[in-house]
């Protein structure tokens, strides 16, 4: 197996900015080939870890990673960066705690400063329904040995100061689920270091280059797609390639990709909107969510405060901003927190959510063969990155389902074994 | 704000109305198997363009119908006006 990437270096800087050398690239431009092993759609944080870990792990690289604009274009640079594992069925912890545990030892993997800060998760309970789903959750989490507990009020205000604990607001908050292991990262830094690493080990990355159609053969619909059909490569704006296997990786785009191939998903597209203030000094230790009030809120290393919200209620492919969402959300913050009716809002974006029917994604195999899923990720894509990518790598090199993502397969609407997960992650990040 | 074309009110503020979801032909009880009702339940079109959807106007007229959009630009396709019958052309 090939070394790790190069590390970073301060004297390294030094020396080339005393010398004025140029700096590598951190990925290689290469001529687009006729011909791969396997095809990633999708140059996010789940395409470019499958073909990380396919080359890590298993010593396939003979693999390009297409996407139609930049890498990290998509939700990998939109999301709010929030990692956590507190998840409410078994099959979800056991994934999000391989994905912690990934994220945790990535910065050494990868020689990459992802800046992960393990700095707690909050997840308040306004009301009593609340606050028996935080006991539920944190009673399954015990039993896989995650840290988790639910904490009342005074526990809550001694964590974090700002917020206002008392009886008389609007939505008093009546406790919460305090998951210390949980925290945030720097998802460019995630990104970028995925696709140095996989760089580094002989996978191409292609930027610009589009896929518009996926080549299917013996299929039972027209043009021979649909089910009972095999991929034979993909059709891109800069010509055809041949590829037995193809991923899709593509988020809010998933359905548009799979439509190509002939294989329909349970995935309707939603914007998810989400704002930052201006920079102020860091008073705010934890993240901290509440699903009643639609809002997440953590604080950046610059002294941002990044604030989310739940997906827009219709199917839009539009990442246009609304005022009812900007309105709205900073009203919800000001319930938590009264003393930030002051700040001032920076800039306003969204992104677009896969959203499945049970709040799981959809992974590994469809009745085409040599085409695989790795969509469906809804508002929690980001979290899942590196488990997702460690496992449809598996999934790839063994061509057969690991344990891990079995529960998350497309047979599974079919068949009417939904992954119930709405209850802790409808809003939760 | 998403103004939405009801039939009975005329338009309205999005956040007055609950989306339905997509308008899919509905499987004949008497027949369908249940993996057909698993499809029809779960199963989705999701176009980036015209989309046949369902909404309900939740604080007007307590309605549902039938309306066509764009999911690009949010455009509605040839609404149907207040008079009309339910789900009719304009």
């Amino acid at each position: 197996m090939a070394s790790k990437p190069p590390r970073y270096s301060a004297a390294g800087l030094l020396t080339k900015g005393a010398r004025g050398q140029t700096w590598p690239r951190v990925w290689r431009e290469v001529p687009l080939q006729k011909k791969y092993d396997v095809v990633i759609i999708g140059g996010g944080v789940h395409g470019l870890a499958t073909a990380y870990y396919l080359a890590t792990n298993h010593g396939i690289t003979n693999v390009a990673v297409l996407d139609k604009a930049y890498l990290g274009s998509g939700g990998s640079g939109r999301n709010t960066a929030i990692v956590r594992s507190n998840y409410l069925t078994p099959e979800g912890v056991a994934f999000y705690d391989r994905s912690l545990t990934l994220y945790n030892s990535m910065a050494v993997d990868l020689n990459m400063n992802v800046m992960f800060s393990e700095r707690g998760h909050l997840t308040l309970a306004h009301n009593d329904s609340a606050l028996r789903t935080m006991h539920w959750r944190a009673e399954v989490n015990k039993l896989q040995d995650i840290d988790s507990s639910v904490i009342d009020p005074n526990e809550i205000k001694k964590l974090v100061p700002s917020l206002d604990t008392s009886n008389e607001s609007r939505y008093p908050i009546l406790g919460a689920l305090y998951h210390p292991p949980g925290g945030i990262i720097r998802h460019d830094a995630v990104v970028w270091g995925y696709a140095r690493g996989a760089d580094h080990r002989g996978v191409e990355m292609h930027q610009k280059t589009e896929v518009l159609d996926i080549l299917v053969e013996g299929g039972d619909g027209p043009d021979g797609k649909g089910p009972g059909g095999k991929v034979t490569g993909v059709r891109t704006s800069r010509g055809d390639i041949s590829a037995p296997i193809v991923v899709n990786c593509t988020a809010g785009w998933a359905t548009l990709i799979s439509d190509m191939a002939g294989v329909k998903l349970p995935i309707s597209t939603r914007p998810l909107q989400a704002a930052v203030t201006e920079p102020v000094k860091v008073f705010l230790p934890a993240v901290v969510v509440s699903g009643s009030l639609h809002v997440y809120v953590s604080q950046t290393d610059r002294g941002e405060l990044v604030f989310g919200a739940a997906v827009d209620p219709y199917n839009n492919y539009n990442i246009r901003g609304s005022l009812d969402f900007t309105e709205g959300l900073a009203g919800h913050v000001l319930e938590l927190m009264p003393g930030l009716s002051r700040m001032r809002l920076l800039r306003q974006w969204a992104g677009l959510c896969d959203m499945t029917p049970d709040y799981s994604p959809v992974m590994g195999f469809t009745p085409v063969e040599g085409f695989l899923c790795d969509v469906g990720w809804g508002t929690y894509g980001f979290k899942a990155g590196p488990v997702a990518g460690e496992t449809m790598a598996e999934c790839i090199a063994t061509n057969s389902t690991p344990k891990l993502i079995e529960a998350f397969k497309l047979e599974r609407f079919a068949a009417g074994n939904l992954v119930g997960e709405k209850g802790a992650a409808a809003v939760g990040h | 704000m998403l103004l939405v074309p009801c039939p009975n009110c005329g338009p309205r503020n999005s956040s007055d109305l609950h989306y339905v979801g997509e308008a899919q032909a509905r499987p004949n009880p008497s027949e369908a198997t249940p993996t057909e009702w698993r499809e029809y339940l779960y199963m989705e079109d999701n176009p980036a363009g015209w989309l046949r959807e369902n909404w309900y106007c939740r604080s007007g007229c307590r309605q549902f119908f039938t309306l066509e959009r764009h999911t690009g630009s949010n455009e509605f396709r040839n609404p149907p006006m207040p008079g009309n019958k339910v789900g009719g052309k304009a």
